[in-house]
């Protein structure tokens, strides 16, 4: 066990205990356990339909659990701070209002004056090297500018965990890899343990500390894989052998899950 | 440059061949002049109700009673109509009788109005008041009940309360649906507002002109009334079409 990182307010070591949930009667978790260390990237990867979003929503609290516990540092939800960029960021943004009044709102929500918010939402522009226009309304952005307007929401409020449920499986090439880029240099900065879900191996291995492989349901952990490749890691790491030999390591406990059943 | 100019001659193509046809069925007496007055006569009629100011006091009556039944139709329309839509078994429980009522015309219930009220100028306001509402309340249940879940859980994970949600999230979502609702109303109440001037003893209203120059035939009058009725309705929708777009400038793009 880890001792919790209490010193620094912006991560947070999220343990899942005896986690139940059915659906129509059909078990998808039974007695799931699972420690995400605070600080770290943990990729969620798995066949379809074995839950990797109703995992991750569930620890978000955006759906409920049938039993068991999830804490984060000992604490409950009510008490975290969180963040969560959703997979469908048109939907996900508010449209009557701009970019910038998007990633202020938390914030403002959380009752921080003007000059506080000002100053937090530039400290974000400036990690995201952000060029163009957060003036505008969201549906004037492209996909891409979107999705990096949803990130920096959801990080915004200095969350501990920040949760994303396949960030990437609406952009284009480019922007993957821009984003995949300013990911790893917020959980550089700030910290912040990260929870992706990804249905793409590449994207999965590329950010993580470490890869959760999850078996077909009822849903139990394949492969808690560990991924040590220093960071911040280039766009070219994909080609590393160090890369190659852990990808196609997932890659043959994932076939080896899928070929269990069937 | 050309093909600008034609773009813009296009939407007036259809008013020009109605007026042609309207002209040539007067000149070749497809229809008696008594029945039909030409165009230009009737143009004409109703640039000289404008300037002697004829006009004006049933405009304006008009205007007014359809403007006070649509601003109470608003005010209990859109609050009850987001409150039923962000609680759906409440609204389940009223649907029917929104919808049996949205759907029964109303000017079939003007003789239960006139029980009630009597033939007065609140009467014309209420009914066409009580069709304006069923529609708002109809459109901004919807709205708050169509509200993309995702930006509501986006609210809650940021740990916004349970108001702010309603205030920040519910009821902007409600908007644009709102708006569609409001313009309807508007153009509803009209339509009974008519209705009720000609048939509940009126002294003033577009109605009661119309239904005037009738029985006394002045087609003249009456044709232009009729087009005065047509320009009223036409710019109240535009007007809020204008308004709807500046307001609500993420509609359809969001």
């Amino acid at each position: 066990m880890n001792i919790p990182t209490s010193k620094n307010p912006k991560r947070a070591q999220v343990t899942i205990q005896n986690l139940c949930k059915e659906f129509g009667g059909i078990p998808l978790y039974k007695d799931f356990n699972l420690d995400i260390k605070a600080g770290k990237i943990v990729s969620i990867f798995g066949p379809n339909g074995c839950g990797k979003s109703t995992l991750i929503n569930m620890v978000a609290g955006l759906m409920p659990i049938d039993s068991g516990q999830v804490l984060f540092d000992g604490k409950t939800l009510t008490q975290t701070k969180i963040g969560y960029v959703f997979q469908n960021y048109r939907d996900a943004l508010f449209p009557w209002m701009s970019a910038w009044d998007n990633i202020a709102y938390p914030l403002k929500r959380m009752g921080m004056d003007k000059g506080q918010l000002q100053q937090r939402v530039n400290e974000l522009i400036e990690l995201f090297e952000i060029k163009f226009n957060l003036k505008q309304y969201p549906y004037e952005l492209s996909g891409g500018q979107q999705q990096t307007v949803c990130i920096m929401r959801a990080l915004a409020s200095e969350p501990e965990v920040l949760f994303l449920d396949e960030p990437f499986s609406a952009l284009d090439f480019e922007m993957t890899l821009f984003i995949r880029e300013k990911l790893q240099e917020a959980n550089l900065k700030t910290g912040v343990t990260m929870v992706i879900v990804s249905h793409d191996l590449e994207d999965a291995v590329f950010l993580a500390d470490q890869i959760l492989l999850l078996t077909r349901r009822p849903t139990q952990i394949a492969a808690l894989m560990n991924f040590d490749m220093a960071r911040p890691r280039p766009a070219e790491a994909v080609s590393d052998p160090e890369f190659i030999s852990i990808k196609s390591q997932a890659l043959q406990i994932f076939q080896r899950e899928m070929n269990r059943i069937s | 440059m050309q093909f600008n100019f034609l773009k813009r001659f296009v939407p007036i193509l259809g008013p020009i061949f109605l007026y042609l046809i309207w002209a040539t069925a007067v000149s070749a007496k497809w229809v008696s002049a008594t029945l039909l007055p030409a165009p230009s006569t009737t143009v004409m009629y109703m640039f000289h109700v404008f300037a002697s100011g004829s006009i004006f006091p049933d405009l304006w009556a008009t205007v007014a009673r359809t403007f006070y039944a649509f601003l109470g139709a608003s005010v209990i329309g859109v609050p009850l109509g987001v409150m039923l839509g962000s609680s759906p078994p409440i609204y389940k429980s009223v649907e029917f009788l929104i919808d049996f009522f949205r759907s029964t015309p109303s000017s079939a219930l003007i003789p239960l109005f006139m029980l009630i009220f009597g033939i007065t100028d609140i009467n014309k306001i209420a009914i066409a008041g009580f069709a304006a509402v069923l529609v708002i309340i109809f459109n901004s249940a919807y709205g708050v009940m169509n509200a993309k879940k995702t930006r509501v859980m986006a609210a809650q994970t940021m740990g916004v309360s349970r108001f702010h949600i309603f205030k920040d999230v519910l009821l902007m979502e409600s908007l644009p649906q709102t708006f569609i609702g409001l313009r309807t109303g508007i153009s509803l109440a009209l339509v009974i507002v008519i209705v009720a001037e000609m048939f509940i003893g009126s002294e003033s209203g577009l109605g009661h002109r119309i239904i005037d120059a009738q029985q006394v035939f002045n087609i003249k009058d009456m044709y232009s009334s009729i087009l005065v009725t047509g320009a009223l309705g036409y710019l109240l929708n535009l007007m809020f079409m204008l308004l709807e777009r500046r307001l609500i400038h993420w509609g359809g793009k969001g």
